[in-house]
């Protein structure tokens, strides 16, 4: 297997309601970034990461339509489905290809245009993501099934309901300093748990919203990496996927999210690194419970005691270790299929130094977390700046 | 949801809590499965869920979707059904501030939801407090 680098990295100009921006005009704006970035004018294949064009704008063929809106046609087109992950699968994905050596030069992108239609027809579209038939049936929305989690965690552990807010407060902080983010100002303690209750204990404040946004990475050996590029080479260490139950209430334990123990645990052994490793994580803060479920997960918080881990600072810039630098979901937004790799830019531009007002000093290894549904899929990265 | 053998089809499990129990090492399925998980053995017995059980974890849902604007807000929960398998449901005929993790609960059928703009009524399980 080949060692891996990202070459380049970019997000289309800015994240939102982007009402007069297509879906292929979002792709392929993110996918130019990455490309001038890389400093390359092409490459030999690529994956779309997507979730659900079909049900928010009705297109299909995701793979072959942003390849000609490139102007890339012949190169072998992939799209990437799975759920909120499509864009963190679509990056495992483009690094086999290049790792195996069937390719040197990969695009991953990622997208989601959800705008498009009205609030009613998202809630639907997203709760494809859990079990139709035996979830959405019952009435639960994708803000229910986290609440449901958040119920079950402050129950079991005496997690408590500031410590939720401090998730959004801590991440809208970071994504002030981001200027692609969708909403990129600071919130209080008081604007969350003021806002409107949306599924019981979660408030509006505690969701990731509706966005339009892109974002693609080129991929390519290592080797290369050092030879073609002037910046510093991030390396792709590890790279680990694993499935559980898409319904929440098969799984036994509704507090611990089983794929992403399992990524991480086969990422980090690949990687040959652990918790203590990590300067900066990206991680999927789709309702501020998720954040706190993930860390422990990780490995980055005690079982039961990731509610602290905001509340005390340990994950802000200039903590411990810093979570969502970018903003995460919360702030910089959740284009589904578009986050996965979104995250890995974020990572990239930490390792190299380039992150601005939002820099980790001394930024050597990150990781990145990404899930689908409740955590019926996971996968997670670990990069190095070598 | 055109097409309604899409609906009749899981009419065993939302109507009657028909699930499926592996012949070999008695795990049981809702709904039923073709192989087993645990021991994949593709054998199943047809057995009813037990009507009680209790609450593993709830929500009160303020922002629904379409199909159930006429019952919102509604309260939601993970019930877990005795015997130990779990099911998501509606939690009605209930004070939101008096749900609790642990509260006994019991099985009725009900109508779910208004599908299309026709609003053909779907129906299935609920749970009222026990």
């Amino acid at each position: 297997m080949r060692d891996v680098a990202i070459l380049g990295a970019g997000l289309n100009k800015k994240w939102g309601e982007l009402w007069s921006m297509s879906l292929r005009d979002i792709f392929v704006e993110a996918a130019l970034s990455a490309l001038d970035d890389a400093g390359v004018d092409h490459f030999d294949s690529m994956y779309v990461g997507c979730m659900t064009s079909g049900m928010f704008v009705a297109q299909e063929h995701l793979g072959s339509l942003m390849a000609d809106y490139l102007g890339m046609n012949p190169v072998p087109a992939t799209r990437v489905e799975s759920a909120c992950s499509s864009g963190g699968v679509a990056f495992r994905q483009g690094f086999m290809e290049v790792a195996s050596g069937i390719n040197d030069l990969v695009l991953v992108g990622g997208v989601e245009k959800m705008t498009d239609v009205g609030g009613d027809e998202a809630t639907h579209a997203l709760s494809a993501a859990a079990d139709m038939e035996y979830e959405a049936y019952e009435g639960i929305t994708f803000p229910g099934l986290y609440a449901l989690i958040a119920r079950a965690h402050m129950h079991q552990f005496g997690t408590t309901r500031e410590q939720l807010a401090h998730v959004a407060v801590k991440n809208h902080k970071h994504g002030a300093m981001n200027p692609v983010a969708q909403y990129p100002f600071e919130i209080t303690l008081e604007d969350v748990l003021g806002s409107v209750l949306v599924a019981d204990p979660l408030h509006i404040l505690d969701c990731s919203p509706i966005t339009d946004g892109a974002a693609a990475v080129v991929l390519c050996p290592v080797e290369m990496a050092r030879k073609i590029s002037k910046k510093p080479v991030v390396k792709v260490l590890g790279s680990a996927q694993a499935s559980s139950t898409i319904a929440l209430h098969s799984r036994k334990d509704l507090t611990w999210l089983e794929s992403t123990a399992k990524a991480a645990s086969d990422a980090y052994k690949m990687a040959g690194k652990g918790p203590r490793d990590l300067q900066v994580v990206e991680l999927h803060d789709c309702f501020t419970i998720a954040e706190i479920i993930v860390l422990e997960a990780l490995g980055l918080a005690e079982r039961g005691k990731g509610g602290q881990a905001a509340e005390s600072g340990m994950t802000a810039l200039g903590g411990k270790i810093p979570v969502n630098t970018s903003g995460g979901l919360k702030s910089k937004g959740h284009p589904v299929g578009a986050t996965g790799v979104a995250q890995v830019v974020e990572i990239t531009k930490q390792l190299r130094g380039e992150a601005g007002a939002r820099q980790v000093k001394g930024a050597r290894v990150g990781l990145t977390q990404n899930m689908g549904g409740t955590g019926g899929s996971s996968v997670v990265h670990i990069f190095e700046a070598v | 949801m055109a097409n309604p053998a899409r609906y009749w089809r899981e009419i065993p499990q939302r109507y009657r809590l028909e699930a499926g129990k592996c012949v070999s090492c008695g795990e049981i399925y809702f709904p039923p499965r073709l192989v087993c998980a645990k021991c994949k053995c593709r054998q199943f017995r047809t057995v009813r869920l037990p009507d009680e059980g209790h609450l593993v974890t709830y929500t009160v849902i303020r922002v629904g979707p379409s199909q159930f604007a006429d019952q919102t807000p509604y309260a939601v929960g993970v019930v877990e059904l005795d015997g130990g398998v779990r099911i998501t449901s509606q939690i009605v005929d209930c004070d939101f501030d008096k749900l609790a993790v642990g509260q006994r609960v019991r099985v009725e059928f009900r109508r779910i939801q208004k599908q299309g703009d026709a609003g053909i009524l779907c129906y299935g399980y609920k749970c009222v407090p026990a």
